[in-house]
């Protein structure tokens, strides 16, 4: 790790294709400001990102990093992890990428607590294909698909995830950029998977869940009293329906990470030029 | 054909008997005799015919045969079911005072030797043993030494603690006393014993042994049969070497996390069956147009859908040839015996780092659940050779960079292969992505570019062409004018059949291909030859199509899909019914 990092060495000379104005653009900064505060550097940190508007975040970003399929970023990553757990690794995707096509592998990463971060770029919204309903729509949002709204409740990432035994539930606004870059630092320093959902706004499909909606309706968990390591406190905001909370909502300070509990902490990159000294032991084995 | 004994026990799924058959064998082993097994089990766990056979020579053992000699029946249904199979003078043992045996019908012609096999292991300790008492009288049938015996059952319950070890050996002299003083008669049966050793092993602990002996250090999978078991034995051994096992939540997350550790810089691998391949598809293509190192392993059963999950077939070659969308190479490797699972494993991993490109590994059902013997040399780990193709470090990273100092993970080159870089590697920065990219591995839909990266990832299966030696293993008579092609289990049982065919006069020459792509090419051997034979698994003929394919030959098609292995004799008899004629344009039959 090198102290001498700045944010700007996260960012690739590519020029993003996202809209003028979109939540995105915030929600990066605050990713790479959280990186480099951490101490990461390019050279060590592997970003891994799904599909969608927010999946292309890994082509503006510099570090070492796959843009990978739809809902699969987050076994990517952990298989990253796994390997070298000296990389720091950082998982970005959408509400559709994530809590849809990839909810499953969403409740097991939380679960399997290897230590990681996930951002959820928010948006309520399927972006890259053009404005149809997402998990986390509105019941009566009306889109392309859904002509009268989806007609379910939305899911609620944060509730999943504390479910799924959480270690860290977080939520964020892309467009609060030191807010945002604090909650994302926190997220990246927690021992164990680091969740944070971002209201990250479509500025081109979604014209309910915008920045004014946000900002008038954003409660700041630091500005009242929440305990973030207190369980109850975390289940009644997590569960608190129509609340837009910013902020930690639950941390579990005994955290385990899986690497720890599974004692995996070779870097896996380096094998021997011929099968193990001992390999004929396991010849014997078959006696 | 070498003299072979013919063994089984059968009953009920929840009667013990995978670990009794196991034992037998293995007291077999150990007593310096070859051994080959074969299991017949349904997909359930409680209740269901099953039973474990085992064959065994002081040659080296590589088929079944339709013939029993001794069968320990534990049910009459484990009678009826193997009628077939047993013949004049075939010992059955069985237990009178089981309520369901006490009307057992044993066909005049065998003997059938009635042993209190529960009330036995109650004397000895426990009604519990009443296989192992039934592993006793078959030591007497069989002249076996019990030492034998007694030596598998140390090996087996070693860890139970010596009080268990000792009430199995009695209740196992019990059998054999039993027996001895019961029925006062010669079997005809000798079980000579040798001081060779031999290790036992079936296809997916090769498959495990390899991935290990090759450097896999990390390994995600979702249980599934027939491959479960590789996962099976990786866990537990692999983190001796600083490896990790995963169980992942599906089949798409275990070839998510395996691709990411590979990229990491890892060995790594996924094994799963033809339901998890479908699900894998997607990031299959990921996998290969990312140009990443990973060996996927198919261990096939009967399809399609859930087919006969433990059955056998060699039913998924063209789902791994060609399933995916889009065009992407990649490498299929079919070992053919249990050894070559583990050389072709290791294999698999050298080609996948050479040519950066998904290798599926592919294993069928009877390599993978059926143990041989081998000597240990046939794994000399001396000779295990880790090639990681064409990785950077700090000092090379540069030759590989851009004017602006950019890495190039797809640089366009001669042979194909272009540069790798681990994270954690200054300078050798790069992102990776499923869709097209240019050098630097940026989205792009210049068309020359797309040309370009197509036909570079295409070059490099002509440079492997080129570098490997992809060839046929070969048997028999290299003059003869029938010449019979088959690839994966079927090797075993067709070199015995040779034998059975050479007792009837008919030599043949016998190519077995442990690779399907890229493949050897046979258009010579083809051409050369009167009469081509195609013995293969499946009801299509798929690995037929690709022969006639490459050749612009018809051959014949001999296949097998009830899902049952190729038995040798059964083999022998159907080769030579095609080249009399009779069988000639046979209709692809069960
Ligand atoms: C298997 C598969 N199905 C569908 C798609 C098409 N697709 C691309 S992005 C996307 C939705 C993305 O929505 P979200 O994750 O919310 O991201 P956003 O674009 O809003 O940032 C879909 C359905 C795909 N790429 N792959
Ligand atoms: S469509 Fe929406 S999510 Fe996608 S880039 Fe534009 S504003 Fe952002």
């Amino acid at each position: 790790m090198s102290s001498d990092v700045r944010f700007t060495d996260f960012k690739s000379d590519a020029q993003p294709t996202w809209c003028p104005g979109c939540g995105d653009f915030g929600t990066m900064n605050g990713m790479m400001k959280a990186l480099a505060e951490t101490g990461n550097s390019p050279d060590e940190t592997f970003i891994v990102a799904g599909i969608g508007c927010s999946g292309k975040i890994g082509t503006y970003m510099r570090s070492y990093a796959l843009h990978g399929v739809h809902g699969r970023a987050l076994p990517v990553g952990a298989g990253v992890k796994l390997a070298n757990p000296d990389i720091e690794v950082m998982v970005a995707g959408g509400d559709g990428d994530g809590y849809s096509i990839g909810a499953g592998h969403f409740v097991h990463a939380v679960r399997r607590n290897i230590d990681m971060t996930y951002v959820v770029m928010d948006n309520r919204i399927y972006g890259l294909t053009k404005g149809q309903a997402s998990p986390t729509s509105r019941e009566d949002f009306e889109t392309s698909t859904t002509p009268e709204g989806p007609q379910q409740p939305p899911v609620n990432p944060l509730a999943l995830a504390f479910a799924a035994s959480g270690t860290f539930i977080a939520q964020s606004f892309s467009t609060d950029a030191q807010r945002h870059a604090e909650i994302v630092k926190e997220a990246v320093e927690h021992d164990g998977f680091g969740f944070v959902n971002v209201f990250s706004p479509c500025v081109t499909f979604n014209d309910v869940d915008t920045y004014d909606y946000f900002r008038d309706h954003i409660v700041d968990l630091a500005e009242v009293d929440h305990d973030p390591t207190d369980y109850e406190d975390a289940r009644s905001r997590i569960l608190d329906p129509g609340s837009e909370y910013q902020g930690v909502l639950y941390r579990d300070e005994d955290s385990v990470p899986y690497e720890k509990k599974h004692g995996v902490d070779a870097n896996m990159s380096e094998i021997p030029d011929g099968a193990p000294d001992d390999a004929m032991d396991l010849v014997r084995e078959f006696y | 054909m070498p003299a072979d004994f013919n063994w089984a026990i059968g009953g009920e799924a929840g009667d013990g008997i995978d670990s009794t058959g196991k034992i037998f064998a293995q007291a077999l082993s150990r007593a310096g005799r070859h051994v080959f097994t074969s299991k017949d089990f349904a997909s359930r766990i409680r209740g269901g015919y099953t039973a474990y056979k085992v064959r065994t020579s002081v040659e080296q053992v590589q088929s079944v045969v339709d013939r029993l000699d001794v069968l320990i029946a534990l049910t009459q249904r484990t009678i009826d079911e193997n009628l077939d199979e047993l013949h004049e003078g075939s010992v059955i043992i069985y237990d009178g005072e089981r309520t369901t045996m006490q009307d057992v019908e044993i066909p005049d012609e065998m003997v059938g030797l009635d042993v209190p096999l529960k009330s036995l292991a109650e004397d000895a300790g426990g009604a519990i043993m009443r296989n192992v008492v039934a592993l006793g009288a078959a030591c007497a049938v069989s002249d076996f030494p019990i030492e034998n015996l007694n030596s598998a059952l140390e090996k087996r319950f070693g860890d139970k603690g010596s009080a268990i070890v000792e009430n199995n050996m009695t209740a196992a002299r019990k059998g054999r006393d039993y027996v001895h003083e019961h029925y006062d008669q010669e079997f005809g049966y000798d079980l000579e014993c040798t001081d060779e050793n031999y290790v036992l092993l079936n296809g997916d602990e090769a498959i495990g042994m390899g991935a290990i002996a090759g450097g896999c250090r990390f390994y995600a999978g979702y249980p599934i049969t027939p491959a479960t078991n590789v996962m099976e034995y990786l866990t537990g051994r692999i983190e001796r070497y600083g490896g990790h096992v995963v169980q992942a939540e599906d089949e798409l997350s275990a070839i998510n996390m395996a691709l990411g550790a590979a990229r990491a810089g890892a060995r790594s691998m996924t094994a799963t069956s033809g339901p998890g391949i479908d699900l894998m598809a997607e990031t299959f293509g990921l996998v290969a147009t990312s140009e990443t190192p990973l060996v996927i392993c198919n261990v096939m059963r009967s399809g399609p859908s859930t087919g006969m999950p433990t059955k056998q077939e060699q039913g998924d070659l063209n789902a791994m040839l060609y399933g995916g969308h889009g065009e992407v190479p990649r490498f299929v490797l079919a070992p053919t015996t249990i050894a070559e699972c583990f050389h072709k494993t290791v294999e698999a991993f050298n080609l996948a780092e050479k040519y950066q490109l998904p290798v599926y590994l592919t294993a069928d059902l009877s390599l993978a659940v059926t143990e041989q013997t081998y000597p240990p040399e046939e794994f000399d780990m001396d000779a295990v050779e880790i090639e990681r193709g064409n990785v950077v470090d700090e000092e090379t990273v540069g030759e590989w960079q851009d004017d602006q100092g950019r890495f190039k993970p797809h640089a366009i080159t001669e042979d194909g292969i272009s540069p790798r870089a681990f994270p954690g590697t200054e300078g050798g920065v790069h992102m990776s992505t499923g869709l097209e990219h240019d050098e630097l591995g940026r989205r792009t839909e210049d068309t020359g570019m797309r040309v370009q990266q197509v036909d570079k990832r295409s070059r490099k299966v002509e440079t492997a062409k080129a570098r490997e030696p992809f060839e046929a293993r070969e048997f028999g008579d290299p003059d003869s004018e029938t010449l019979v092609i088959s690839w994966g289990s079927n090797e075993g049982a067709m070199r015995e059949a040779m034998v059975f065919l050479e007792e009837d006069g008919i030599d043949v020459r016998f190519l077995s291909v442990p690779y399907v792509f890229p493949r050897p090419d046979l258009t010579d051997d083809v051409e050369a030859a009167d009469e081509v034979i195609l013995v293969e698994c499946n009801a299509t003929g798929q690995f037929a199509d690709l022969i006639e394919h490459d050749t612009l030959t018809r051959v014949k098609r001999l296949n097998k899909y009830d899902g049952v292995r190729f038995k040798a004799d059964e083999l022998a008899e159907r080769i030579a019914a095609m080249l009399a004629g009779d069988g000639e344009e046979e209709e692809a039959t069960a």
